[in-house]
């Protein structure tokens, strides 16, 4: 059914922090390591090693420079990019046969592989460019939020994360229920001012992302000159450049 | 947005269908139309037929075609899946019609409702094929009051310069078909030209920096997630180049309008074999326009994840 749960009972969602990240792709590449093996298996690659190298990823990291113009600083921005499991998810309604879903338990956007027809619509209707079509298979696929992670009783407790929050080397990313007012990861929205992206578009995503923290805008601020100048070298300092030249013969 | 082929065909194709199927229905229930059998069995087959193909070419598409009949289930909420409904509802008044017409030579009294029907069932199906790109908010050029009235217009006036055609080669003139003619390619140009302005001026309301939530500065791609294309790229980030863009649309103008407008104005007045020439022209022309004006439909449709590739706005 791709109508939408009226309400989820919890809003399982990532948290990412754009201000240390530092565009590593280990996220992603972990992410592609256990998802190739998981829910939404194999996430398959077209000429890996050869030219024009294509394949199915449910994370991609992003790098972008923010330009401030003449007084400011610019700015590397590292930003990962992957399903936000959006309240207002038009990727499921668009679906003609009911493979795609939200769940009323925990608000996860997910892709039933044996209904899927691989009509592409849902990856027209999501803004972020979250679905991506496997060729091989003739399916849509999509992040499962490691939901073969996070219930497995198989893993320890501290490992029951998706794999591309348990591997970042930086603690960027977080996990957790962002429908619950207290939980860890929804104070950290409230403390970093987390937001939405494109909001404008009405799909009320539950990812957020943290904006990176304000900068120093002037240089001298940080202790850097604005410019170079030549240094005078003093008398002292004359004699050791001579011995330095000779002994460097 | 890349401009699939089998997609193209199947909107155009379609649209020329239901249009002239609508047409037919309500022209034959209104006896504007003989009820000979010829005249309504070559209409038929010429409109079920586009229809069929072009239904038949959209499952080309799919990775699984042989699931397709998934798609029918889930009309509650599923534009596409409510387009296939309707699509495959609209054969039975159709049909219906093709027995009172070909079978009994009748098209009036039962016969004559399910030719309002299939007319009535065409538009629904039509509005339901604008509807699936209508609703995508991602797409400003298709997110737009524009999309709907478009697919319903050019569809009635493919059918009509169809009809036009058709009913000349039977030597019928009917100044209300020739004349329909004459006004939905007048009002199908105003409405095109019109949507082409508005595309040129405006600009859906996502940014890079609402993209990726930081609003302060100029945004510039520094890496590439990948080096290669990716089906994100090949899908959504097509892109043509604007000259090229120019040049299609005057030729949509040329072929899909202008021309197709001058020869029906050609056929409204005159008998005989300049009649049959002039309004086989227009229909000829018109049908190539539209695949080019559809072309462009797709091919200047620009997704908001292209923001993440390098696009300011969209
Ligand atoms: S990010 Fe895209 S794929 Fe994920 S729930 Fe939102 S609309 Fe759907
Ligand atoms: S590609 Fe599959 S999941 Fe996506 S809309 Fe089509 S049938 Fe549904
Ligand atoms: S693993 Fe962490 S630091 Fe590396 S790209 Fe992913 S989110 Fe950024």
């Amino acid at each position: 059914m791709t109508s939408l749960p009226p309400e989820t009972q919890k809003k399982l969602g990532l948290v990412i922090d754009l201000d240390t990240c530092v565009g590593c792709h280990a996220c992603a590449t972990n992410c592609k390591e256990w998802n190739t093996g998981g829910h939404s298996a194999p996430l398959t690659d077209v000429n890996p090693y050869s030219r024009d190298p294509d394949g199915v990823w449910f994370n991609r990291i992003h790098s972008f420079e923010i330009d401030r113009g003449a007084n400011g600083v610019g700015m590397t921005v590292n930003f990962p990019r992957s399903c936000l499991h959006c309240e207002k998810a038009a990727c499921v309604t668009v679906c003609p046969t009911g493979a795609s879903y939200k769940r009323a338990e925990d608000g996860i956007v997910l892709v039933n592989d044996e209904k899927c027809i691989g009509c592409k619509l849902c990856s027209w209707a999501c803004p972020y460019g979250a679905r991506e079509f496997d060729v091989t298979k003739g399916v849509m696929k999509k992040c499962t939020l490691c939901i073969d992670r996070i219930y497995n009783e198989n893993l320890d407790e501290i490992d029951r994360q998706p794999a591309c929050v348990i591997t970042c080397p930086v603690g960027a990313r977080h996990f957790g229920d962002l429908g619950d007012p207290g939980s860890e990861v929804s104070k950290l929205v409230v403390a970093r001012h987390g937001r939405d992206l494109m909001p404008e578009m009405g799909y009320k995503p539950t990812n957020k992302y943290l904006p990176p923290r304000p900068r120093k805008l002037d240089p001298a601020l940080l202790g850097a000159p604005l410019e170079l100048k030549p240094r005078k070298t003093k008398k002292g300092e004359k004699i050791l450049a001579w011995v330095d030249n000779l002994l460097s013969r | 947005m890349h401009p699939a082929l089998s997609v193209i065909f199947f909107t155009t194709a379609t649209g020329a269908g239901y249009g002239f199927l609508a047409l037919l229905g309500i022209f034959g229930a209104s006896g504007l139309l003989p009820s000979d059998r010829w005249m309504g069995l070559s209409g038929l087959i010429v409109a079920l037929g586009l229809i069929t193909t072009g239904l038949l070419s959209s499952t080309f598409h799919l990775g699984h075609p042989e699931r397709a009949w998934r798609a029918f289930t889930q009309w509650r909420s599923s534009w596409l899946s409510r387009e296939g409904v309707a699509s495959v509802l609209t054969y039975i008044p159709a049909l219906l019609l093709g027995v009172g017409w070909v079978v009994f030579q009748d098209v009036s009294g039962f016969w004559a409702v399910m030719g309002v029907l299939a007319a009535v069932l065409s538009w629904l199906t039509v509005a339901c094929t604008a509807m699936i790109y209508r609703s995508l908010r991602p797409i400003h050029q298709w997110h737009n009051d524009f999309t709907v009235p478009s697919y319903i217009v050019l569809s009635l006036m493919s059918g009509a310069v169809l009809m036009s055609a058709l009913t000349k080669l039977f030597s019928i003139d009917n100044g209300y078909i020739q004349g329909l003619t004459v006004i939905t390619l007048a009002i199908g140009w105003a409405l095109k030209s019109a949507y082409w302005n508005f595309n040129k001026k405006s600009k859906g309301l996502p940014t890079v920096n609402s993209a990726i939530g930081v609003d302060a500065g100029r945004v510039n791609v520094l890496e590439a997630p990948h080096t290669s294309d990716n089906y994100l790229l090949k899908e959504m980030g097509f892109k043509v180049a604007r000259k090229h863009a120019e040049r299609l649309r005057l030729l949509s103008h040329v072929m899909g309008f202008a021309l197709p407008l001058l020869f029906s104005l050609i056929a409204l007045f005159t008998t005989g074999a300049t009649a049959v020439i002039a309004s086989v022209l227009a229909w000829a022309l018109c049908s190539l326009g539209i695949l080019v004006e559809r072309w462009l439909f797709f091919a200047e449709a620009k997704h908001s994840v292209t923001l993440y590739y390098g696009e300011q706005t969209v």
